[in-house]
């Protein structure tokens, strides 16, 4: 058991380091550097030039990518030029609000994923599974940024039932219970918004789990055995089925990064998402950097994170 | 008779396949004994496992006719409730692939402890599992206290087996099936557990009904044989008769089919054709004849019914009268000839 987590773990070293090194590169190939936004015709080239050596932007790539990486490891991800202080002090409240917004995501899509799931999968082809079905394909069919649009205008502009940007009210004392209301008001209509969405993949899985687990020999053990239909769907079916579920949750960490792209910027929500496009426009290097490697990061995490849950509750898995 | 167990009268099993109803089994009229082995004999797709589920009340989308007489209880008509009481407590079912029926992500003492507290609410834990390991111990199970603690994709195929045959006698049931038990194994490991099956129907004295394809298997188990063929009995006997003093075409099919060591020389003999699917079965006449086209027409009853040419031997349709082996008919015109 131990042994597995311990070996999984090792493993998402030499993948971290190869998700640095691709960071890295990626930005480099991109044109231009962090002087290019600098340009004014009253500079003299020279100067730039000379500006470009101080700063060691024309060192061999693995010169660069070392001097980079060891600050890295210092929590030192370089300045920011837009806003003129450390990247890593930028990114700090933003990925607490970023980590906020991500979580009310997850549970609400859990909390919406798992009943539907049930319901579809155990009442399969009767008229309450159509329905949800139903749903289920207009989530897939419906782009989140278009479907977030439609929620903000509708609760955030028609009824005014939730804000329409930022995280938290102005003027509020952090650390007040109001404070914190104001923080989950503002929180509520862009994890709903995205969890809508993101979880018909979950609803679908689950109900195409439970369809195939009720159909197993041993649910009809289990019925052989005396056990009524509410114990065979709680004790037999749904923690079969819910396997493959935790197995997703990795990924679904990965769909909620490119998720939380989109809505926070639709929400005008200061996150890393929002961050991270209005510093591509900018060309903020050293911030672009940082988020897509927190980014990646976060990904190896989660399919960690996976497989690691899926030894805890799947006995098959677990090496001895 | 005050030994009768099970009392089917004139069951019928039905599946819907579009919009009509197709009976897998057919006008099956049975009684099982207490302490009696009655095995049910028949190919692939002649009905015997939908025969066994029915029994137990276990299809989900069938229709079910007849009467299914349990002790004065009608199991074709009772509810789910009543059903659920007498499932796994006085009626225990072995399945034939251990593997799939046990739960993978439950260890298999757990399974067996469902089994009595489904029964036995309120049963202390501790005595559970003193009566698991008991359990464990009585099908042979070498170190039931560490077994107890395994799930079931780490023990052998025969160990599985047993486990299973654990749970289906964990309330020491009255009326044990066993669907095929031993198909899914190999030979030494089913020798082992038909010992098992047999030592256990002497401790528990239920009545057996065992449903297997296997012939060498109902030769050393069974009391009584019942032959099914396209969801009808075609013959029934006790094991004696039928082995010795086989009747009906398609007995007699089954058992010239078996290789002997005698007749190295010769082929398999094999029954041509295959059992028709329930779309196209025909509903009247012989339903074994389009697989014994060389016999005439004529030998065939309209209706076939069951009837009683000994007592307690019942056979199907009068075919059985007229009915000879092509090869046997290809010998005798040699020895005439010569």
């Amino acid at each position: 058991m131990w042994k597995l987590i311990v070996r999984r773990t090792l493993i998402t070293i030499p993948q971290i380091l190869l998700l640095s090194v691709l960071v890295f590169i990626l930005a480099q190939a991109m044109p231009g550097d962090a002087l290019t936004g600098l340009i004014d015709p009253n500079i003299d080239p020279a100067t730039i030039e000379a500006m470009r050596e101080r700063l060691g932007l024309n060192n061999p790539w693995y010169v660069q990518y070392f001097d980079w990486i060891k600050g890295v490891i210092q929590g030192d991800f370089g300045q920011s030029f837009r806003f003129k202080m450390p990247v890593s002090e930028l990114i700090g409240d933003r990925m607490i609000n970023t980590l906020w917004l991500s979580l009310a995501t997850l549970i609400l899509t859990y909390l919406i994923a798992i009943p539907l799931g049930i319901i579809s999968g155990r009442f399969n082809d009767t008229w309450l599974d159509r329905v949800i079905t139903g749903y289920t394909y207009i989530g897939f069919a419906a782009p989140l940024f278009i479907f977030a649009l439609i929620m903000l205008f509708v609760f955030g502009f028609q009824l005014s039932w939730f804000p329409t940007s930022g995280s938290v009210s102005p003027g509020t004392e952090p650390g007040t219970f109001a404070y914190f209301i104001s923080k989950v008001n503002h929180l509520l209509l862009p994890a709903l918004s995205m969890a809508l969405i993101t979880t018909v993949s979950t609803v679908q899985y689950l109900r195409s789990e439970i369809i195939d687990t009720k159909q197993k020999d041993f649910i009809v053990t289990a019925r052989a055995k005396g056990a009524s239909e509410s114990r065979v769907y709680n004790r037999h079916v749904l923690r079969n089925s819910l396997l493959p579920i935790a197995a997703f949750f990795g990924y679904e960490i990965t769909g909620l990064i490119g998720g939380t792209i989109f809505i926070e910027n639709i929400f005008g929500y200061p996150g890393m998402g929002e961050l991270f496009l209005s510093s591509i426009s900018l060309r903020d290097y050293s911030v672009m950097t940082a988020l897509v490697l927190l980014f990646g990061l976060a990904a190896i995490l989660g399919a960690l994170l996976s497989d690691i849950i899926l030894s805890l509750v799947d006995p098959r898995i677990r090496i001895k | 008779m005050n030994d009768v167990l099970l009392n089917i009268k004139n069951l019928k099993t039905s599946f819907r396949i579009k919009d009509d109803y197709y009976a897998a089994v057919d006008d099956v009229s049975l009684t099982v004994r207490k302490n009696e082995v009655l095995a049910i004999v028949g190919e692939s797709g002649s009905g015997k496992s939908a025969f066994a589920f029915s029994i137990m009340g276990l299809h989900t989308r069938a229709k079910i006719e007849g009467e299914i007489d349990y002790k004065g209880i009608d199991l074709a008509k009772t509810n789910a409730n009543q059903m659920r009481k007498l499932r796994g407590n006085e009626m225990g079912m072995i399945f034939q692939d251990a593997l799939s029926a046990l739960n993978p992500l439950m260890v298999v003492g757990a399974q067996i402890d469902e089994a009595i507290f489904l029964h036995n609410p309120k049963s202390s834990k501790s005595l559970r599992k003193k009566q698991v390991i008991n359990l464990l111990n009585q099908v042979g199970i070498p170190r039931p206290e560490k077994t107890y603690h395994q799930y079931p994709h780490e023990l052998s195929g025969g160990m599985r087996q047993r486990i299973v045959i654990a749970m289906a006698i964990s309330n020491q049931p009255e009326l044990l099936i066993a669907d095929e038990p031993t198909t899914a194994l190999d030979v030494t490991i089913q020798s082992q557990i038909l010992d098992l099956i047999k030592e256990l129907k002497d401790t528990i004295h239920a009545g057996i009904i065992l449903i297997t394809h296997d012939l060498g298997v109902v030769a050393e188990m069974a009391d009584r044989v019942a032959v099914m063929y396209a969801g009808q009995i075609v013959e029934i006997a006790d094991v004696y008769t039928l082995m010795e003093n086989p009747q009906h075409p398609y007995t007699r099919s089954l058992l010239n089919s078996i290789p002997t060591l005698n007749d190295v020389k010769e082929d398999l003999h094999v029954i041509e054709g295959v059992v028709p699917s329930l779309q196209k079965l025909p509903r009247s006449g012989c339903r074994f004849s389009a697989r014994i086209p060389w016999i005439d027409e004529s030998a065939h009853e309209a209706s076939p019914e069951l009837h009683e040419i000994s007592p307690g031997h019942f056979v199907r349709c009068t075919c059985y009268k007229d009915f000879y082996f092509p090869e046997q008919a290809e010998e005798e015109r040699n020895y005439v000839a010569n």
